[in-house]
């Protein structure tokens, strides 16, 4: 027990019900948190946009948070600005890209090629929706959010312009299959157990799972606001211990039965345990009546330095909003971006772990550059990266932003 | 005398809820303030072209309606409406955000509008939300109290067969029970239906 000296020991923290909740569910409910000091209060909410008042107002110490939501907060983009930090990544990959089965059948009598390579099955979507007459409609969960950013990239990338050949819409992860049934909507990025979810329902085949369009992407953070870290430091501290532990302890393929019977109840996900297998262990039916196929990293929870905050993620992500137009690029917004991402905070809570955690030497990477398993420099033990490619193979430079935005064709 | 009704205020409010009767209650509310523009929206199809005929100053939506992530995006997304902006418009007046929050408001405000137009807007949304929750409270508590009634009286039926008892030595025996046990009369009674569930007999 640390407890003696924390600022504060009871913590209110706000989640969604998304399988990358994980991490907070283990560290309450397997005694990680306990072990440091720290009762945790887990707050299931519907909004992101709850979520981020609630954080601000201090209802919240922390949350479960989209990857873009430190970003946009500190650089106040549609919303009052609000200095939000990052200092813990809770997993990488874990959403998908799924259409409904009608538009799955069509993509697959236009299909030239796999539909299992994103560049196919774009190239598929594109013929569909040349054919159609009223444009598609596409559900993401949040302007700033990587599903919104990926369904971008690759609609873009297959020559169809988001924001003129498609309707996108925001709806919440649980309300996604309902709307998809009644009609709403044609297809929608978002984190499980939803793909899996509509594709039980009989209503939609997944297309793109993350690790699909880009190796290892960051989805979910640990997201607080810069000032109740100042405030809560060695709290801080513990609960990013309690998080590396339970991280570790979702990772490992044996717990995946326990972890889903706990997610599984109704004041976490309330979704069937089966269904949540199938995000945890890889193991997904793509469509309806399908037989399950292994995804290779469909979720990491903790492995190659999952959970370490790099600071060209943020930039990755700011990369996007300036590419979609909801920022202008400017120097200072690239700096806010890049320090909202905080690898100090995380080095310092962790260092004294034993056994030894990986700490990259480095804070910030070029990202996508890796085809092959690559070590880097860490302390600690050793680090083996990637592979970590987009789909389309171009590689984000954090130090050439601008070079990187005019790389992509013009729509 | 002026009527207090009398004073109209400009202000273009949209009301969005999933609770009808709370909508209801919020938009008279305003009116008897003098905000004769309020409009209750429920369905969220067609809701941005409606937003952008009524061009409103304020949107007043409940903090946990599912929506609000659909509806920022369309603040972000459209030319056609102005972009509002969430309740933390003015920092400085912690308390009365911290008021709305606790109150479960959560609004959207058109930049430009002054904080002193903006705060009796608040402050009466907060008031009648509050309102509406202690109601809620009050409605539970009846149905709790009528559901109890029903348990009481199926156990005081179990006991006057069992044992004999009037009705009134019945519902003595109970309270006496649950008084020496420091349990609510409603739990001895549950316990009572339990038994005589189990064990069978007369008086089920």
């Amino acid at each position: 027990m640390s407890g003696g000296n924390l600022e504060k020991t009871e913590l209110s923290l706000g989640f969604i019900p998304l399988v990358d909740c994980s991490i907070l569910v283990a560290a309450h409910e397997k005694g990680f948190a306990s072990a440091e000091g720290l009762s945790l209060a887990l707050h299931k909410e519907r909004n992101w946009a709850t979520i981020r008042d609630k954080l601000n107002l201090g209802h919240f110490d922390a949350a479960h948070m989209l990857a873009g939501m430190p970003v946009s907060a500190s650089l106040g983009i549609g919303q009052v600005q609000v200095d939000t930090i990052a200092p813990f990544v809770m997993n990488l990959n874990g959403n998908a890209i799924t259409v409904s089965s009608d538009v799955y059948t069509a993509m697959g009598d236009a299909a030239d090629g796999d539909l299992s390579e994103p560049a196919h099955s774009g190239a598929a979507l594109k013929k569909v929706i040349d054919a159609y007459e009223a444009p598609l409609t596409f559900a993401m969960v949040y302007p700033f959010s990587c599903h919104n950013y990926e369904l971008r990239y690759w609609l873009a990338a297959a020559g169809i312009d988001p924001d003129r050949d498609v309707r996108i819409v925001v709806i919440p992860p649980s309300l996604i299959a309902e709307s998809m049934r009644a009609g709403q909507i044609d297809g929608f990025c978002v984190g499980e157990p939803w793909n899996s979810l509509a594709v039980d329902m009989g209503l939609a085949h997944i297309v793109v799972p993350k690790s699909a369009f880009w190796r290892q992407g960051p989805e979910k953070v640990l997201g607080t606001t810069a000032a109740w870290a100042d405030a809560h430091p060695k709290t801080l501290n513990a609960l990013l211990k309690a998080l590396y532990k339970a991280a570790q302890w979702c990772d490992e393929s044996a717990n995946h039965a326990e972890l889903a019977q706990l997610l599984t109840q109704p004041h976490y996900l309330d979704v069937p345990a089966l269904i949540i297998l199938r995000a945890l262990s890889g193991d997904l039916a793509f469509g309806p009546d399908e037989a399950q196929r292994h995804v290779e990293n469909f979720l990491i929870f903790h492995r190659q330095a999952a959970n370490f905050p790099w600071r060209s993620q943020a930039l990755w992500l700011y990369s996007q909003m300036v590419r979609w137009g909801q920022a202008d690029y400017s120097k200072v917004g690239e700096d806010i971006a890049r320090s909202c991402f905080r690898p100090d905070i995380y080095r310092n809570a962790l260092s004294g772990l034993t056994p030894p955690p990986i700490l990259p030497g480095a804070s910030e990477k070029v990202e996508g550059a890796l085809f092959d398993p690559t070590p880097a420099g860490a302390k600690g033990r050793p680090l083996v990266l990637g592979p970590d490619n987009f789909f389309d193979e171009r590689p984000f430079d954090p130090d050439d932003l601008q070079g990187y935005l005019a790389s992509f064709p013009t729509l | 005398m002026q009527n207090k009704a009398s004073i109209q205020k400009a202000e273009r409010i949209v009301v969005i809820d999933e609770s009808p009767a709370r909508a209801a209650i919020l938009e008279a509310g305003l009116r008897d303030a003098g905000y004769q523009n309020v409009t209750l929206i429920d369905d969220m199809t067609g809701l941005l072209r409606r937003l952008s005929v009524i061009d409103p100053d304020v949107i007043l939506i409940d903090l946990e309606n599912p929506s609000r992530d659909t509806l920022e995006q369309m603040f972000q997304v459209s030319r056609s409406v102005r972009r509002p902006v969430a309740m933390f418009v003015d920092q400085s007046d912690a308390s009365m955000i911290q008021a709305a929050v606790d109150a479960s408001v959560s609004a959207y405000i058109v930049d430009g509008l002054k904080k002193e137009r903006v705060k009796p807007i608040l402050d009466m949304t907060i008031s009648r939300f509050n309102a509406f929750a202690r109601l809620s409270d009050e409605l539970e508590s009846v149905r709790t109290e009528l559901a109890d009634r029903k348990i009481i009286d199926r156990a005081k039926g179990i006991l006057m067969a069992q044992k004999g008892l009037g009705e009134e030595e019945a519902y003595k025996l109970m309270r006496s029970t649950a008084m020496n046990h420091k349990k609510k009369m409603v739990d001895i009674a549950q316990s009572i239906i339990t038994a005589a569930e189990l064990l069978g007999g007369e008086g089920l």
